[in-house]
């Protein structure tokens, strides 16, 4: 029997598609279905923050960090005092991420405010886009999460957020960030910042439940994202931001 | 069978390293990725399992108030009708599981009030704020107010 290159070619071909076919079947068949009540497909989850309710107290802080074992001078959420003079650059500080409020500034010639800033859960995450593993996901709820087993440590992320939501945790060397308290918000509880917000500056929404106060909120009030140039699609809504807040 | 090898040897041998090649590539590939990889999107479902395994530390208001709604009724009457329990209290989850082996402890007035309540221009104006050192003098809080409905008739 002779067998020329084209043979030879045919041959290799067809046993790469068998193969393929076989692989992508048992994947197919193999899948596990999801077990319980909670129905991804059914929320898209969100916050909003008003910036005329926060007061600095830094409950979040403290209450994200204790709920999700936030190493110590690193921060999922943390909040922002900005003090602005006029013709000068703004001033902004976050002692310790405002883990223990913030001292008075003792300034009262200058617009100042607090801002709590957290993941945005971007639509358009610019963080989901450089992993190259994917450990970093949009879940179908609209959580961006990280896949721990999966994060190879390399920081493309950390570099791509344009909020600086992202850090490397110094003891299993992969990749954490706000999980908008995953864990919570799929058996029906609130994230912990939001539960223990005092002034309820910050609220957990979900978009998609038609019943949610996010959609008279979003139509009644002046709002904004951080950095709506960067086109991340980001869901952290703030009420009433300065045009100074980056 | 002796033609092939002799005319295409050197064709026949290369390929069949490739072959061997892609094929383990397939079955390592098969081995090391989930079964259900790719099912929402480029990452690992199981991975959204894993994170919701996480074990709860605020139990929520709803669950402080099944058995503390004596204190829920008196908060209920004053200013601080909206602050959760576990903002002021801590976290305790583990307290509702198991009350009796997980008491906690009461917070320290002095550091729990000033941080919402010391005078600062970057708070809003509708929020009742004080400098505490010449309101109170020292003396701590809760000797005039009562945390749950602080204010004084």
């Amino acid at each position: 029997m002779d067998i020329t290159r084209r043979d030879l070619f045919t041959i290799g071909g067809k046993l790469l598609v068998l193969a393929s076919v076989g692989a992508t079947l048992e994947q197919i068949i193999g899948a596990a279905a999801p077990s319980d009540a909670y129905k991804m497909a059914d929320h898209w989850w969100g916050m909003i923050i008003d910036i005329d309710k926060c007061i600095g107290c830094g409950n979040c802080v403290r209450a994200c960090s204790k709920e999700n074992g936030v190493p110590k001078g690193y921060f999922r959420t943390w909040v922002e005092r900005y003090e602005i003079e006029e013709g000068k650059q703004p001033r902004v500080e976050s002692p310790d991420g405002a883990m223990d409020g913030f001292p008075p500034s003792g300034r009262t010639d200058v617009k100042s405010f607090y801002v709590p800033k957290l993941c945005n859960h971007c639509a358009d995450s610019p963080c989901v886009q450089v992993c190259p593993v994917g450990a970093t996901f949009v879940s179908p709820d609209g959580v961006v999460l990280v896949d721990e087993s999966y994060c190879l440590g390399c920081r493309y992320c950390v570099q791509a957020c344009p909020y600086g939501c992202r850090y490397l945790h110094p003891d299993k060397d992969t990749v954490d960030k706000c999980s908008l308290c995953y864990h919570r918000i799929t058996q029906g509880l609130t994230t912990a910042c939001c539960e223990n917000c005092p002034t309820g500056a910050r609220q957990l929404v979900d978009f998609k439940n038609p019943q949610d106060p996010v959609h008279e909120f979003l139509r009644k009030n002046k709002v904004e994202v951080l950095k709506p140039y960067m086109a991340t699609g980001a869901k952290v809504y703030y009420k009433d931001l300065d045009g100074a807040v980056r | 069978m002796r033609r092939l090898f002799q005319d295409a040897g050197h064709l026949v041998r290369p390929a069949l390293v490739l072959l061997a090649g892609l094929g383990l590539f397939i079955l390592l590939r098969g081995a090391v990725i989930p079964k259900d990889f790719g099912k929402y999107g480029h990452f690992r479902p199981g991975a959204l399992d894993m994170i919701r395994q996480r074990p709860v530390s605020y139990a929520g208001q709803d669950t402080c108030v099944m058995c503390h709604d004596d204190q829920a009724t008196v908060r209920k009457a004053g200013k601080h009708a909206h602050v959760a329990c576990e903002a002021c209290h801590g976290p305790q989850a583990k307290h509702a599981e198991d009350p009796a082996a997980n008491v906690p402890k009461l917070p320290d007035t002095a550091d729990l009030c000033r941080r919402c309540h010391e005078q600062d221009a970057a708070k809003p104006q509708w929020f009742p704020q004080v400098v505490t050192a010449e309101h109170s003098g020292g003396m701590a809080c809760n000797s005039c107010h009562k945390p749950h409905n602080p204010h004084i008739d």
